[in-house]
C-alpha cells in the first residue's frame, strides 16, 4: 500500500527498508546543524556589542530586539573577540558543507526531488488545504510534497542570503557593490540578523514535523535507511 | 497471525530506536548548550586553533580581498552622523602637557628618520574626505576627516627594502597598532589632524590620529607619537587580546 497516503491501513505488511540518504547528505545535514548552531550563538554574542540597526545617532531600523541581551546560554565566545573568532572560523566549514551538499544534489540529480518548481504551486495549495483540514485526502506525492520542496528550496536560498549578507558586513569596502546592493552596511546587518530567526523557526517546525508526521525519517537521516510510509523516490 | 504481528513489532520498535537516537541528539545539543553557557572561547585547546584560523583570515583579507586601488565610498558632508563615539584606554582623557613640543617621530627601518611638527604635517599634501566609520562592535557613523596621506610620509622617510610593517604608537597608555605596508600606502590612509572642518578634538585623538575607511576603528591609532617601520609584524592593544590583526573591511 505504498501509495504515499498517511491514511494507509495500519495492517500493511512490513515495509521494506529503502536506502534513502547518501552519506554525503547525512554528513552535511548534521554538520550544518552544529555549524549553524555555532554561527547563531556566536552571532548573538556579536550582536550584543551594538544591539540595534542604523548609523550612530539614528534613524534606526524597526526591530523588537533593540538593546536586547540574549541569555548567556545562547551566546558563544565569552566576549566580542572570542565570538568573532568562532564566527569567522565556522564560516569556512559551513560554506564548504553547503557547497558539498549542493554539489551532491547536482551530481546525483536528487535536486529534482527538492527544487520547488512553479508547477508545484497547485500541489502546494492542495497540501496547505490538507493541513488546514480544508481537504480530507492527503494529496499524492513523491519523495517530498510541494510544501516540503518549498521549505527545502527556500531554506537553502536563505542560507545563500546569510552568506551574502555576512560578506557585506564582513568586508563592506572590498564587497562594496554587494553592501550597496543590500541597502548598505546597517541594512545588511539587519537582514543577516533576521535570517537567524528564519533558521530557528525552520528548525523548530522541521523537528516537530519529523517526529509528528514521519518519525522513521529521523532514523533515515542517521542510518541512511528508511522504513516509513512515504515513497523514497519520485 | 505472525504476519500481522511482525509489522506491529516493527512499528513498535522503530519509535523506540528513534527515541534513543533523539536522546543522543539531545545530549549532543545539551553539550553544545553547556559550552555556550560557559561563554566558551574555546578553552586552552581550541582557542589557539581559533586564533590560527583568524591569522588565516588575516591572510585572506590582506592577500586576496584587499585592493590597494579600491576606494571606500565617500559621502557629502551633509550626510555626517549626529555623533561618533570615541574611547581611550587611559584612566583620563589623554592630553599633551606641552602641545608645542609634540613631534611625530618616524623611525625604524628608514633611510631618513623624521621628526615632524603639526605645522610641518599641515604643509604636506592634504586629503579631505567624508566616509563611513565601521566599528568592530557593529556600529557605523559618517564623519569628515582632514589629514596627510601616510604615503606622503613614506615617500619622505624612504623605508628600507626590509620594512614590511609600520607600528603606530600612541601616548594613550600602551595603545598601539601594527599595519601591513599595503594598507598603510592605500590612498585613503591618512594621518588626520582635522575632523568635521575643525581641529581634531582631544576625544578623537588630538593632535594626530591614524585614519582609514578601509579598516575597523580599533586599527586607527589615536594620540599618535611615533611611526616605526619594522620587518616583524607588530602586535597591538586589541590585536594581542584576540581581535583580528588585519582588521580590514
Amino acid at each position: 500500500m505504498n501509495d504515499g497516503s498517511p491514511l494507509a491501513p495500519a495492517a500493511a505488511p512490513a515495509r521494506p527498508s529503502v536506502r534513502r540518504h547518501h552519506w554525503i547528505v547525512r554528513l552535511t545535514h548534521w554538520a550544518t546543524l552544529f555549524l549553524v548552531a555555532g554561527m547563531i550563538t556566536s552571532g548573538l554574542q556579536i550582536y550584543e556589542a551594538y544591539a540595534r540597526f542604523g548609523n550612530r545617532g539614528g534613524p534606526f531600523f524597526p526591530s523588537p530586539f533593540d538593546d536586547t541581551r540574549f541569555p548567556q546560554w545562547s551566546r558563544l565566545g565569552g566576549w566580542l573577540a572570542g565570538a568573532l573568532n568562532w564566527h569567522f572560523a565556522l564560516m569556512w566549514p559551513l560554506v564548504t558543507v553547503g557547497l558539498l551538499y549542493l554539489g551532491y544534489l547536482v551530481g546525483s540529480g536528487e535536486w529534482r526531488a527538492l527544487l520547488f518548481h512553479p508547477r508545484d504551486v497547485r500541489g502546494a495549495i492542495a497540501m496547505a488545504q490538507y493541513y488546514l483540514h480544508l481537504r480530507r485526502d492527503h494529496p499524492p506525492q513523491g519523495k517530498h510534497n510541494p510544501l516540503q520542496k518549498l521549505a527545502y528550496t527556500s531554506i537553502y536560498l536563505f542560507g545563500v542570503l546569510a552568506v551574502l549578507t555576512g560578506l557585506a558586513v564582513y568586508k563592506p569596502v572590498q564587497f562594496g557593490w554587494l553592501t550597496t546592493l543590500l541597502g548598505g552596511f546597517q541594512a545588511a546587518r539587519y537582514w543577516h540578523f533576521w535570517i537567524v530567526w528564519i533558521f530557528v523557526a525552520f528548525t523548530i517546525t522541521h523537528v516537530i514535523l519529523v517526529f509528528v508526521v514521519d518519525p522513521a525519517s529521523f532514523r533515515a537521516m542517521l542510518t541512511g535507511r528508511y522504513r516509513g510510509r512515504f515513497p523514497s523516490h519520485d | 497471525m505472525t504476519e500481522e504481528q511482525t509489522p506491529r513489532r516493527q512499528d513498535a520498535k522503530t519509535p523506540r530506536l528513534d527515541r534513543r537516537a533523539f536522546m543522543t541528539l539531545g545530549l549532543a545539543g545539551g553539550a553544545a548548550t553547556f559550552a555556550a553557557a560557559c561563554g566558551w572561547d574555546g578553552g586552552n585547546v581550541l582557542r589557539p586553533r581559533l586564533l590560527d584560523i583568524s591569522r588565516l583570515n588575516d591572510w585572506v583579507g590582506e592577500q586576496v580581498l584587499f585592493s590597494s586601488t579600491r576606494l571606500a565610498r565617500t559621502y557629502a558632508p551633509a550626510a555626517r552622523s549626529a555623533m561618533l563615539p570615541s574611547y581611550f584606554i587611559s584612566n583620563a582623557l589623554p592630553m599633551l602637557e606641552n602641545p608645542d613640543a609634540w613631534r611625530l617621530r618616524v623611525a625604524g627601518l628608514v633611510q631618513r628618520p623624521l621628526e615632524l611638527s603639526l605645522n610641518e604635517l599641515m604643509t604636506m599634501p592634504r586629503v579631505t574626505y567624508t566616509v563611513k566609520h565601521h566599528c568592530v562592535e557593529g556600529w557605523s557613523a559618517i564623519a569628515t576627516w582632514h589629514g596627510v596621506p601616510v604615503a606622503a610620509i613614506v615617500a619622505r622617510c624612504q623605508p628600507l627594502a626590509a620594512a614590511r610593517y609600520i607600528q603606530f604608537v600612541s601616548f594613550d597608555s600602551d595603545y598601539s597598532n601594527g599595519w601591513d605596508m599595503a594598507s598603510a600606502l592605500h590612498p585613503q590612509t591618512i594621518l588626520a589632524y582635522g575632523m568635521n572642518d575643525n581641529p581634531l578634538p582631544p576625544a578623537h585623538g588630538a593632535p594626530l590620529r591614524l585614519y582609514s575607511p578601509t579598516k575597523l576603528g580599533y586599527k586607527l591609532t589615536k594620540y599618535l607619537v611615533a611611526m616605526t617601520f619594522t620587518d616583524k609584524r607588530p602586535g597591538g592593544y586589541w590585536e594581542d587580546q584576540g581581535y583580528p590583526w588585519f582588521g580590514g573591511i
